[in-house]
């Protein structure tokens, strides 16, 4: 089977990422568990991915791909702080609801 | 219409539908499982790519731990319950208006880039294991081991962080 390179422009690709991150912004700001929250900076974060992979793929440049690579490496990281972060909040005000940490806002 | 383009609606589709879900799904069970299947769908746009390596990789590396990680917080806090409180209709108006206008900003932007040309079908061989491990022991060696750092860092925080405090 071919692949999708000869035959499926760059562009497609392009908007599918723009929509895959746009759909990330809107959860961000549209849900209030802060669990959501971070999956949804997970999507934002694999449709760079997809567009690096992709960009990569037509160039025929291999550094696009490593990159996408330190980008899975710093995404686990952050999953794993940020998940722990979110453990230790619960344990404080038993909820996971971003409205109620409001103590910094001003 | 070639069968790698339908292939491509199909991904895209599968893609677009499950991120929606993952966003409109008022259960974050639901969230995370519909989470791991846009993974899966995104390792197979990787492998229609070219690059095997990083579908493998990121089939492991997102579907295998990072949602089980995901999967065990959202057990371990009791929230399968749908017991979040929403935001009001106003906020969503203006969270789906604002999504959709910066959709429509960053086309505008990059409709008019040049799109990329084609290389030859040797040259586009950069996904397979042998040309990115060269890339990345050859070139980016010091970044490879920073990363590891990085990893032992994440590691010690999320313990320190997560630990009860039973000291005080």
């Amino acid at each position: 089977m071919e692949n999708s390179i000869q035959s499926v422009p760059q562009n497609w690709y392009l908007l599918l990422s723009t929509f895959m991150f746009c759909i990330g912004v809107m959860g961000v700001l549209l849900r209030r568990n802060a669990i959501i929250i971070l999956m949804c900076i997970e999507l934002m974060l694999n449709a760079v991915n997809l567009l690096l992979v992709s960009y990569s793929s037509y160039a025929g440049n291999a550094e696009g791909q490593v990159f996408v690579f330190f980008i899975m490496v710093v995404a686990a990281a952050e999953v794993a702080v940020g998940l722990a972060l979110l453990v230790s909040i619960y344990r404080n005000v038993a909820s996971t609801d971003i409205d109620i940490l409001n103590r910094m806002k001003w | 219409m070639v069968i790698s383009q339908i292939i491509f609606y199909m991904l895209a589709a599968f893609t677009l539908l499950s991120a929606l879900f993952v966003v409109f799904s008022k259960n974050p069970i639901y969230s995370v499982l519909w989470l791991i299947l846009c993974f899966f769908s995104i390792a197979g746009h990787f492998v229609m790519l070219n690059a095997q390596f990083l579908a493998v990789v990121h089939i492991i590396v997102y579907s295998g731990a990072i949602m089980v990680l995901f999967l065990f917080t959202v057990m371990l806090l009791n929230l399968n319950s749908e017991t979040e409180p929403h935001k009001p209709t106003l906020l969503k108006f203006a969270a789906v208006l604002s999504g959709g206008a910066l959709f429509l900003i960053i086309i505008a932007a990059v409709r008019s880039t040049m799109p990329v040309p084609y290389v030859a079908p040797q040259l586009s061989e950069v996904g397979y294991v042998k040309n990115i491990g060269m890339k990345l022991y050859r070139d980016y060696t010091l970044p490879f081991e920073v990363a590891s750092i990085l990893f032992l860092s994440a590691m010690i925080g999320s313990v320190v962080l997560a630990k009860k405090e039973r000291f005080n």
